[in-house]
């Protein structure tokens, strides 16, 4: 193939799921949904990963399927990567992320 | 849109259709399994193989027999032997009664009456060649989409289900429920932690207060008998492989049923009477999430794969839908459709969509979906005593209460 893409599922989402590592300055093909289109990265996004589609305010609801996945915890530029750093759970009744299994925050 | 609602089946006494005309054999305890194989070996019937049949525990016993019952009254099967030892916990002659009464051709061979094994098996042999002979000479009839139940299951996932075949399926179910027909959600486990994403799709208050508390029972459950919390929690591989939050995890799995209005809750193996988007009460394990949704009436089941499966079942259709392409090629003689053109930009989710929902019709209309070259299938049930004398124990153990406790 050559190309870098990455799949957007639905055509309101605000990311789309990396299918191979993006690199800064990458040409990214944005399938799926909707019909090819391209954007660029911004910075190292692993394979599985998601990059914003458009730029993204704080305490945005983040959308992929349709379906908020999340609120921005700071502002996400376009083609940047959406993970755990800039992204949480809106009724995430526990911290979604344990460092250790020991230290999960169990409230 | 589907491009065609209409297909021919076979009418039931009960008004109900069925896509295809099996004489199930039912083995109502594992003692048993051998015996029905052959019968369905020499004589063209369908049956399935199973570890159940004797139990204790009368919960256990009345989810086997109900799971018996569901096969035998489903659309699909037009005539059934049940086939016991004679000494079992599930009740042979509760079994056929319960089918009998749907006006299906019944019959029952007691191992123990018969006069052995192989004694029996050539009365079942005789009596499956004559049912296979009656079903035979049935006219078919035309059927709507509108009568058909359509099961949704992923298992042997990869990164990809949740991106392609998922999706793709959920375009499916979409135009599916649009057109006046019916799909089933299963596996409560994968819903955990994403309940308020569901419980936003059902049609009224009532069904979102069950989904709620059908979800919270299974959080309850599983965080009390099981170490295994990724059902709950998103857990650290999860992660650093790029799902960021629970509802995202979720959604991946959940996504196969579309984004239609989910109309009604039923138990495991339970009939659902209403059109629409319907969640079943199972666990995640492939083989007993199957088996509930069959035995609850369904048609055929689509079955998202990453790695690629061959599970089945013995009366309805199990049609596989791979994430990628490789697997496809891979697996080609278990596999039906790839969803892998979405990966490599040769087609969109919805145009995937859109061949996997010709492709029901086609199903329902009497072509063979891969896996059912073998008339001998899985079979399984939810491990129900396992898990509740684990939550018992634990519950107990909150208290300081140890007799449970291993030394």
């Amino acid at each position: 193939m050559g190309d870098k893409a990455a799949i957007q599922i639905r055509d309101v989402d605000h990311v789309a799921t990396a299918i191979e590592a993006l690199d800064p300055g990458d040409v990214v093909k944005i399938r799926g949904a909707v019909q090819e289109y391209e954007i660029v990265a911004k910075e190292h996004i692993p394979r599985g990963h998601k990059i914003a589609l458009r730029d993204i305010a704080e305490r945005e609801e983040i959308l992929k399927y349709g379906e908020i996945i999340g609120m921005a915890t700071s502002p996400v530029p376009a083609g940047h990567w959406v993970h755990v750093h800039n992204c949480r759970g809106i009724k995430a009744r526990r911290n979604p992320v344990a460092a250790n299994p020991g230290d999960r925050n169990d409230a | 849109m589907m491009r065609n609602t209409k297909f021919m089946g076979y009418r039931r006494s009960d008004g109900s259709i069925g896509i295809r005309n099996h004489v199930l054999i039912i083995p109502t305890v594992s003692c048993v399994n051998r015996i029905a194989m052959d019968i369905a070996n020499k004589a063209g019937g369908v049956t399935f193989m199973h570890p159940y049949g004797c139990t204790f525990d009368a919960e256990e016993n009345a989810i086997t027999e109900h799971s018996y019952i569901g096969h035998g009254l489903h659309p699909n099967v037009g005539a059934v032997l049940v086939l016991s030892l004679g000494c079992e916990t599930a009740s042979a002659a509760r079994v056929a009664e319960a089918i009998a009464k749907s006006g299906k051709r019944v019959e029952t061979l007691v191992v123990q009456r018969e006069g052995g094994s192989r004694t029996t098996g050539a009365a079942g042999i005789e009596l499956v060649r004559q049912m296979r002979r009656e079903l035979d000479a049935q006219p078919r009839e035309e059927g709507d989409i509108s009568e058909l139940l359509i099961a949704l299951e992923c298992g042997s996932s990869d990164a990809f289900s949740g991106l392609t075949a998922n999706p793709a399926v959920g375009a499916a179910a979409d135009r599916i429920v649009d057109a006046g027909g019916t799909v089933i959600l299963s596996e409560v486990t994968e819903m955990v932690g994403a309940e308020h994403v569901l419980a936003r799709r059902g049609k009224n208050d009532e069904i979102k207060q069950q989904l709620l508390s059908l979800i919270k029972r299974y959080e309850v459950d599983l965080s009390l008998s099981t170490e295994d919390d990724s059902g709950i929690f998103i857990s650290p591989g999860n992660v650093a492989g790029g799902l960021t939050t629970i509802e995202e995890k979720s959604l991946g799995c959940i996504y196969k049923a579309g984004t239609r209005a989910i109309t009604q809750i039923v138990g495991y193996g339970e009939r659902p009477t209403q059109k629409g988007v319907i969640i079943m009460d199972t666990p995640g394990f492939d083989i007993a999430s199957v088996t509930g949704k069959v035995a609850g009436g369904a048609h055929m089941v689509l079955f998202t794969t990453g790695k690629g499966t061959p599970a089945g079942s013995s009366v309805a259709p199990v049609v596989k839908i791979s994430s990628n392409n490789k697997t496809f090629e891979h697996l080609r003689e278990d596999t039906d459709i790839s969803a892998g053109d979405i990966l490599e930009g040769k087609k969109t989710i919805d145009q995937v969509g859109q061949e996997i929902a010709d492709l029901v019709m086609e199903i329902a209309n009497g072509k063979e979906a891969k896996g059912e070259y073998f008339n001998i299938q899985e079979f399984a049930i939810p491990n129900v005593s396992v898990v509740k004398k684990e939550v018992i124990h634990a519950r107990l153990a909150e208290q300081n209460d140890f007799r449970f406790e291993q030394l």
